[in-house]
């Protein structure tokens, strides 16, 4: 039997369904309503701008720049990922290409790098005094040209996204028949007539959702515009609340999850409309293709990518470190070990959170067997699409007016850590749920265990390592998160992040090489969760 | 192995097929393919006439799959060479790749383009013709698909699949059709019921088709002539018919049918076995050279039966039985713990250790190989 959602469940004749005790419905319900929350009070201070005002300011000619900023930027940078990400995948999936492992992994590791400090470090790296032309000076280089605006704002954010459509058209790939390609082959087609006939048009919809998810990262990346000082919603938003413009900051809000509702509107009708593709079939994986005089030029295209995205900022990173530079001269910056504590226990403190949320929300969704029941794990996909910004703006303002008492307070902080990235908890919540055979819990019934019980007892100790997993993952995204911690943190709270942010900003780049080297490795960390977690569920 | 040289058979390949016209359309040379040390095919040679359907039949891992992909161009032969109305595709030094080949091959999961409809699906290989809307026309009917051609592949039952793989493959009249366990991917009831209709579309096309499989009742029914692979080469070529009734290894007799071995020794013009003389009459081909030898004849379930009697006269007893509907075959353990099995109308129930003798009752003469 299959759910509205697609997925089936095994049990063949006549299964029982067991029965959802109601409570899991209602606490799932609450739950989703206070997670969705944030959009309302974004809503309520943008219907406090007087309406004549709103119409002046929307229409405004800086508006209007604002939006197609964005939009340049999403299309500069959604094609930028597609000119790099697809051909990778290709080259590693499906041609002889010497070191395929190797850059099947590297392909993917630009991903572990916070776009924040990517672009932190090519800002340093580029520009006529920066760490490049100190090198590069014994050669007589006295200038290279800064990387600021829209150019360097869309290489830095194609450099540090494109891994989202490399692995989306790798597994889509992977899962490609290959006979296929053999029956197009037999039916007077060559190698590269049958790729445009028959190989794309069935990875389509992997590399759209990997394009999906680069135009909703761009759309809601602040850090990197910030520090390229691109003028996008997102870095127009934080600029707008910092003069006091308040309304105006949620007017821009508003504008920008109009947008994503947009993005997100527009890719459920292209997938709709994939009706047909990815019939599974049983069968085998497509011969490589020979590169032949290719092969040199496409080593090099693997070895660019590879260069710009991982040596370049993490050598500059490493430089830093060995570096004599006037940031480390400078006072006042010194890091303390209390802002790596205050980074873990924010994490872990969102992580613990994020799994109680999760719990009943992935359960009801995994096992009810209405439409109603994956509801609120639908839900909780809005705060994961509303940006951090966006989100952070729409916390200030709730403390602001209603609830001053919890206005600055890590418990504030922490709300918006699990608004934002319970989803990734209830995902692998979810897909650890549907691994535990309900005949177990069907068995553990029929010998008298009470529902909660036999939750207790069959489900739980099985779905641990998802628990784990989820909450790990949580903990480390929530390390990294920056621009709902600037704007949610308490007086003089620091974080790894917050402090890489300050000596960013004014210019010690020397004082960010640990911290932002820690940050990297965190999310090389998160990375080696999911993969971890994806290759238990195959 | 050994080989049976007496008793040949008529001279198999002479007896016509059914368009005897004899002109060969794809001729396989001496192909061997290896990979790394394990050699998959090993020095086959086979002729393909034009307008017949020949089949590999064997088990899995004998190399009649890669033999069908070497024709194919899907893979390219270690020795040997592939040769299709005179002009030679692998060997030699050349290889020509599948799209030049002429070749259509129908898949055994039938890799239909899930992202074309049934129209779109059948005039993919009828690009740059001016005829191609009327082809596909022409083949939808010929499949019996006219009202399904909107339809996506997702949407058609497993039969209707197939017949859109073979119409396919036969758009663009490839020389030679290979299809590559094309029953395989169906169930039970429908594979019965698609060989007859596949067949009859093969005839109706009037194609040169090549069939894999390891399926020798499809093997048997639908093929002009079958060809018996074991281990990379050909054990066997001939009629269906001939080459079950003769089969000229003990490979191929015990491949065929649920053959069992009676073991015998000759004595003059009869073989002693457990089931009593035998008259080398009732065997095939001459057998005086074995003289005093131990010989295994080869007895399928319909050449034997067995009869009740007492625990005395008994030649064994009755261990196994398997109901199909409409038979039972018993498996008879006899008294040198050989085992048989005798074929019974589904009425003449026989119980589980009860003694019986066990008569032979074949029409025709028996193979039989020198033993071991």
């Amino acid at each position: 039997m299959a759910t509205p959602d697609g997925r089936t469940y095994g049990g063949g004749f006549g299964r029982i369904r067991e029965s959802l005790p109601s409570t899991l419905s209602v606490v799932s319900v609450l739950l989703a309503v206070v997670l969705l929350s944030p959009v309302a009070w974004v809503l309520l201070r943008a219907g406090e701008v007087e309406s004549g005002r709103a119409a002046s300011l929307l229409l405004d000619p800086d508006t209007l720049q604002i939006v197609v900023n964005s939009l340049l930027l999403v299309g500069v940078v959604t094609g930028g990922s597609l000119l790099v990400g697809v051909p990778l995948a290709i080259l590693t999936v499906q041609t002889d290409l010497p070191f395929r492992r190797f850059w099947t992994v590297v392909a993917a590791l630009p991903l572990v790098i916070p776009s924040y400090i990517g672009a932190f470090a090519f800002v340093s790296a580029f520009g006529p005094r920066g760490v490049l032309q100190g090198i590069l000076a014994p050669l007589g280089v006295e200038r290279i040209p800064a990387m600021f605006g829209l150019s360097g704002t869309a290489v830095v954010l194609t450099l540090f996204t494109y891994p989202y459509v490399y692995i989306t058209t790798r597994a889509a790939l992977l899962s490609f028949d290959g006979t296929v390609i053999e029956a197009a082959r037999t039916l007077n087609h060559n190698r590269r007539e049958a790729f445009w006939r028959v190989t794309l048009p069935q990875i389509k919809p992997g590399i759209a959702a990997g394009a999906l998810l680069v135009a909703l990262y761009t759309l809601s990346d602040f850090g990197t515009p910030q520090i390229m000082r691109y003028d996008v919603f997102t870095r127009m938003i934080f600029v707008e609340y910092s003069n006091f413009n308040r309304g105006f900051a949620a007017l821009l809000s508003v504008l920008l999850l109009v947008l994503t509702l947009g993005i997100l509107v527009w890719e459920a009708r292209v997938s709709a409309s994939r009706e047909g593709a990815h019939v599974s079939t049983t069968g085998h994986r497509a011969g490589r293709v020979p590169l032949g005089k290719w092969t040199v030029p496409a080593l090099l295209f693997c070895a660019g990518v590879a260069f710009l995205g991982l040596v370049v900022p993490v050598g500059v990173l490493v430089m830093w470190l060995f570096r004599p530079s006037p940031g480390y001269a400078a006072g006042g910056f010194e890091f303390q070990f209390a802002y790596a504590w205050n980074s873990v226990f924010v994490a872990g403190a969102a992580a613990l959170a994020a799994v109680l949320v999760a719990l009943p929300i992935a359960y009801l969704s995994a096992r009810g067997d209405s439409w109603f029941s994956s509801l609120p794990e639908r839900a909780t996909y809005v705060g994961y699409a509303m940006p951090g910004v966006v989100l952070g703006l729409s916390l200030v303002f709730l403390g602001l007016k209603y609830a001053s008492g919890i206005y600055r307070t890590l418990g504030l902080l922490v709300f918006a850590y699990v608004v934002r990235f319970v989803p990734q908890a209830v995902g692998t919540l979810e897909s650890s749920v549907l691994q535990v055979d309900p005949k177990h819990v069907e068995a553990a019934r029929s010998m008298g265990d009470a529902p909660v019980r036999s939750f207790r007892r069959v489900v739980l100790p099985q779905v641990t390592p998802g628990v784990f997993a989820g909450g790990a993952l949580v903990f480390l995204t929530t390390m990294k998160e920056l621009p709902a911690t600037l704007l949610l943190r308490p007086a003089g709270f620091e974080t790894f992040v917050t402090y890489i942010w300050q000596v960013q900003e004014q210019g010690y780049y020397g004082q960010a090489a640990v911290p932002a080297l820690v940050l990297v490795g965190v999310s090389a960390l998160s990375m080696l969760v999911i993969l971890r977690g994806s290759s238990d569920v195959t | 192995m050994s080989r049976n040289e007496p008793p040949e058979p008529e001279p198999v390949s002479e007896r016509a097929t059914t368009d005897a016209t004899g002109a060969s359309v794809l001729e396989l040379d001496g192909v061997t393919r290896e990979f790394g040390a394990e050699s998959a095919v090993t020095d086959l040679s086979l002729s393909v006439r034009r307008g017949e359907l020949l089949t590999l039949l064997g088990p899995s891992g004998c190399g009649k799959t890669t033999t069908l992909r070497l024709v194919a161009g899907l893979d390219e032969p270690t020795a040997g060479t592939v040769t299709i109305g005179g002009d030679v595709l692998a060997g030699n030094g050349r290889f020509v790749p599948p799209e030049k080949r002429d070749v259509g091959l129908v898949f055994q999961n039938f890799a239909l383009f899930p992202h074309l409809d049934v129209a779109g699906n059948i005039a993919f290989g009828l690009r740059g013709t001016d005829h191609g809307e009327e082809r596909v026309d022409e083949l939808l009917e010929l499949v019996g698909l006219t009202e399904h051609r909107g339809k996506m592949p997702s949407q058609l039952s497993g039969g209707q699949q197939q017949r859109v793989a073979l119409a396919r493959s036969l758009a663009p009249e490839p020389a030679v059709l290979l299809l590559d366990e094309p029953f395989s991917n169906l169930d039970v009831r429908l594979r019965v019921e698609m060989r007859e209709e596949v067949r009859g579309i093969l005839k109706a096309a009037g194609v040169t088709a090549v069939s894999v499989t390891h399926d020798q009742e499809e093997a048997l029914s639908i093929s002009d002539r079958v060809a018996i692979m074991n281990d990379g080469r050909i054990e066997q070529l001939g009629q269906p018919e001939v080459v079950f009734e003769n089969p000229e290894s003990r490979f191929v007799a015990s491949f065929l049918g649920r053959a069992s071995f009676l073991t015998g020794r000759v004595r003059g013009d009869v073989v002693e076995t457990q089931l009593g003389t035998l008259p080398t009459d009732n065997i095939n081909g001459p057998v005086e050279a074995y003289d005093g030898a131990r010989i295994d004849v080869l007895v399928r379930p319909d050449d034997l039966a067995a009869v009740p009697t007492a625990e005395s006269t008994a030649d064994g007893h009755v261990v196994n039985r398997q109901y199909n509907g409409p038979a039972f075959i018993y498996r008879v353990e006899l008294r040198n713990s050989e085992a048989v099995r005798c074929h019974h109308n589904h009425v003449e129930t026989f119980e589980h250790g009860q003694p019986v003798a066990v008569d032979i009752v074949a029409d025709h003469p028996l193979a039989w190989y020198p033993t071991e």
